[in-house]
């Protein structure tokens, strides 16, 4: 589609790069929160081409990483059982729990299927009547509509072998997290534009209010990224603490009214807990009472996890945007993609394997 | 989180009581919810993330964008922002 | 775990085995009357040379005229598993062919022999294999190399994917050829002959578990005839290599980590389909790393880039040839992709499988 690549283009960048530079006066610290924004980000190399007073920061916006321990092994513990078929999203099968991942499940004989859409999971389903079919739910608010319209068809169809293992997060509990941290050096963020296009971006009104922070909404090409820092260093500049929309051909807003009506319909929130950070209150959602018996962790009994995570690791820190990658005393030694310590090594928009993968070496002048 | 790209609804069906529409990416195509935008048509550019049509993509609003960055190369000057919302 | 509903009387054990014409039993394996005319009516009808007719348990095949005196035998081995066995633009049976043709031709030698053996599902029909064999035939044809060993062995259903084939392929290198990951050098070019990631996303789609459709077609084909019209436009080449699993990326990163050199690419010009391009842009790949089993990898030096580049192009397996590099001395080691916006990054070794991403 000759949109997307005109959002590419190679001179629109540039152009807006230059107007970026001419911006600037001061070091600012801006904060993205979306995995995707920052594999975008590696993906380009678009650090390089920042003013150097910019740092940008990355927050913990990878559903993978974030998802709990605890999770990870109840998942694995459900995925071992014999009659059931596991499906996940791909990036899932590396996560360590605490004694191995789903991909050693699967090589010791358990069925885990890695699908593209929870939707995909319910009609294993359907072809698969004597087997119970668990999908693993993880995500944020963009992943929750595919998520809930699962169970809501599940439902309609009366199956009596599918459940969810839900790890559904949200973003504004986790920007006030962030922001109400001591050490939090962020001054700006960059919110995760296919999140609001569900969610609109009501929500942050009075995040950016509290905290008088700029918060813009921003897309995934490099001329939406571009864009998104722009008008964040811009208000920076002035003094302002607006919500910005820069993905309006996407974004409004109230967001997708009916897909966050079915949401609210099957969710509710919850205290969850965030991978290296620790317990975030309300910044989840689990299924309501009335959808329990498509909850997995009901449906099947795996109570009693005992949890073992990596002392080095310290992939919290680094969600939190309070460290880099190259500060860990274990990265690129002990902790490569190849044997991960951690999940933000892990999921391949893992801030730590995107460093990894697209900046081995501290940056390099192309 | 946000894997999503945008693409052309070719067709709209009913499948497993939901309402399913048929994308074509680019020459790729791939079956996507559209319970959440009822209102699509075939011809409309959806967003799709996990199989689920989260948004319709408005061209008019995207020219738009692209015209403030071709102003900007060709011009080189600083453009007023956009529509600020009061926090 | 054997599921077979078949009863268990043929083989060995049963004076009169009933024929199975329809699909693979474990008596094809047996050594027998079975084998026998298996090999017969599947192999030997479509696989032919003097050495397979004379019936042996070897080959014994004779070098090009004049070789004894100067040259080097060059030998490759590949075992071939893929799912699902047929997919738009070939099947098992032409990979196998074309990937051991390949693996030959990378050192600058003629590929002239081919052996192949063959393990075979218990279940597998009869009517596939001979397609897959004929894809065989078709393919040695058109890449001129001969069949002159082969064996095969059956394994109960549940052990193999349908059919395993594993090649080995000989070919004869003239001497005063010195090709080789080694050998890249500061100022080379890195040259392409097509677009990439077609064959991994035809096969992906084929596939069917991400439910997708497509038009791409895999590219698998054998590129010794291009690679000779290369060697002769450009008779100093210095590397040839095809970039096969862990695509593009990962090949030249074995090549830069053996010269000890730096390679910096351009994205701008680097060939992909446009369709692989979305393919991968939906499900969260870099083309970059997708495996293609019909494309290579040309570094020469500068002053015979230009001829290497039109010699690809004119040939019908390289008509999207690009330019999409160069050597240089530093950083050793790296590989350095410039992006279409002018941002740099590194491209790294493939860590382990590809996922399909959600963020």
């Amino acid at each position: 589609m000759t949109l997307l690549d005109s959002f590419r283009d190679g001179k629109k960048v540039r152009a807006a790069m230059d107007e970026l530079h001419r911006s600037v006066t001061r070091p600012w610290t801006i904060m993205e929160i979306c995995g995707g924004q920052t594999h975008s980000i590696m993906q380009y190399g678009l650090s390089d081409l920042l003013p150097p007073q910019i740092e940008l920061v990355h927050g913990p916006g990878c559903p993978v990483c974030v998802t709990s321990i605890e999770l990870i092994d109840k998942a694995l513990a459900i995925a071992s059982q014999p009659n059931v078929i596991f499906t996940t999203f791909g990036d899932m099968l590396r996560v360590p729990g605490s004694h191995g991942d789903l991909f050693s499940v699967r090589a010791a004989g358990g069925q885990v299927h890695i699908v593209y859409s929870p939707l995909d999971a319910v009609k294993i389903a359907l072809k698969n009547p004597d087997k119970q079919v668990v999908f693993f739910a993880i995500g944020f608010e963009t992943t929750a509509p595919p998520n809930v319209y699962s169970v809501l068809q599940a439902q309609a169809l009366d199956l009596k072998n599918f459940s969810i293992l839900v790890s559904q997060v949200r973003v504004p509990p986790a920007m006030e997290a962030v922001l109400s941290s001591p050490h939090s050096r962020v001054q700006a963020f960059l919110a995760a534009g296919h999140v609001n296009a569900v969610m609109g971006y009501w929500e942050y009104l009075p995040v950016a209010e509290k905290y008088r922070v700029p918060i813009v909404v921003t897309g995934f090409e490099p001329l939406d990224l571009t864009q998104g820092i722009l008008w964040a260093v811009r208000q920076l500049e002035q003094g302002t603490h607006e919500v910005q929309n820069a993905y309006s051909r996407v974004v409004t807003k109230e967001g997708n009214t009916r897909a966050q009506q079915a949401i609210q319909k099957v969710f509710m929130e919850c205290d969850r807990n965030w991978r290296g950070i620790g317990m975030i209150p309300m910044s989840g959602w689990r299924l309501r009472p009335e959808f329990a018996r498509f909850d997995a962790e009901q449906r099947f009994q795996v109570g009693d996890i005992q949890t073992h995570e990596s002392e080095i690791c310290i992939a919290g820190l680094i969600l939190q945007g309070l460290k880099n990658p190259h500060e860990c005393p274990a990265y690129g030694t002990l902790c490569t993609p190849q044997n991960p310590l951690g999940a933000t090594m892990v999921s391949s928009e893992g801030t730590c394997a995107a460093y990894y993968n697209f900046k081995r070496n501290p940056p390099v002048k192309g | 989180m946000c894997l999503a790209i945008p693409g052309k609804i070719i067709s709209i069906y009913q499948e497993n009581t939901l309402t399913m529409c048929k994308v074509d990416f680019g020459g790729v195509i791939r079956a996507a919810c559209l319970e959440a935008n009822p209102e699509a048509q075939v011809g409309d550019y959806a967003v799709v993330h996990a199989g689920f049509v989260i948004s319709l993509l408005s061209e008019s609003e995207a020219q738009e964008t692209l015209n403030l960055f071709k102003e900007m190369e060709q011009m080189g000057i600083k453009l007023p922002d956009e529509e600020k919302e009061e926090g | 775990m054997t599921t077979s509903s078949l009863p268990h009387l043929e083989g060995p054990i049963c004076p009169l085995p009933l024929s199975h014409p329809d699909q693979i039993v474990m008596g094809h394996g047996s050594g027998g009357q079975m084998t026998q005319q298996l090999i017969a009516s599947v192999f030997q009808s479509r696989l032919t040379s003097e050495a397979l007719a004379a019936n042996n348990d070897f080959g014994s095949v004779a070098l090009p005229d004049g070789s004894l005196l100067k040259g080097r035998v060059v030998v490759s081995t590949d075992a071939h598993i893929v799912t699902p066995l047929v997919f738009p633009g070939g099947d098992i049976g032409k990979l196998a062919v074309c990937g051991t043709v390949n693996d030959v031709s990378m050192s600058g030698a003629v590929p002239l022999y081919l052996a192949a053996g063959f393990i075979l599902e218990e279940g597998l029909p009869i009517r596939l294999l001979e397609q897959i064999v004929d894809s065989m035939r078709d393919a040695a044809q058109e890449a001129g190399v001969q069949f002159v060993a082969g064996d095969t062995k059956v394994v109960e259903k549940g052990k193999a994917d349908g059919i395993f084939i594993n090649t080995t392929g000989i070919g004869w290198l003239p001497e005063g050829m010195s090709i080789g990951g080694e050998r890249a050098q500061p100022g080379d070019v890195v040259l392409v002959s097509g677009t990439l990631g077609d064959h991994g996303i035809a096969v992906l789609a084929a596939r069917g578990d991400l439910d997708f459709e497509t038009s791409v077609q895999s590219d698998t084909a054998p590129l010794n005839g291009l690679i000779q019209t290369v060697l002769q436009a450009a008779p100093h080449t210095h590397v040839l290599r095809d970039p096969t699993r862990g695509g593009l990326a990962t090949t030249l990163n074995e090549i830069a980590a053996q010269s000890k050199v730096a390679i910096h690419l351009d994205e701008t010009a680097i060939p992909v389909n446009r369709v692989v391009r979305s393919a991968c842009e939906f499900l969260g790949f870099d083309p970059l790393y997708i495996a293609n089993e019909g494309k290579v990898i040309v570094i020469v030096p500068p002053n015979e880039a230009e001829a290497a580049l039109d010699a690809m192009r004119r040939n019908p397996y390289g008509q999207n040839a690009a330019r999409i590099g160069v050597v240089e001395a530093t950083p050793a080691g790296l590989v350095l992709l410039k992006t279409i916006i002018g941002g740099t990054r590194v491209l790294n070794t493939l860590a382990g499988e590809i996922l399909p991403r959600i963020c």
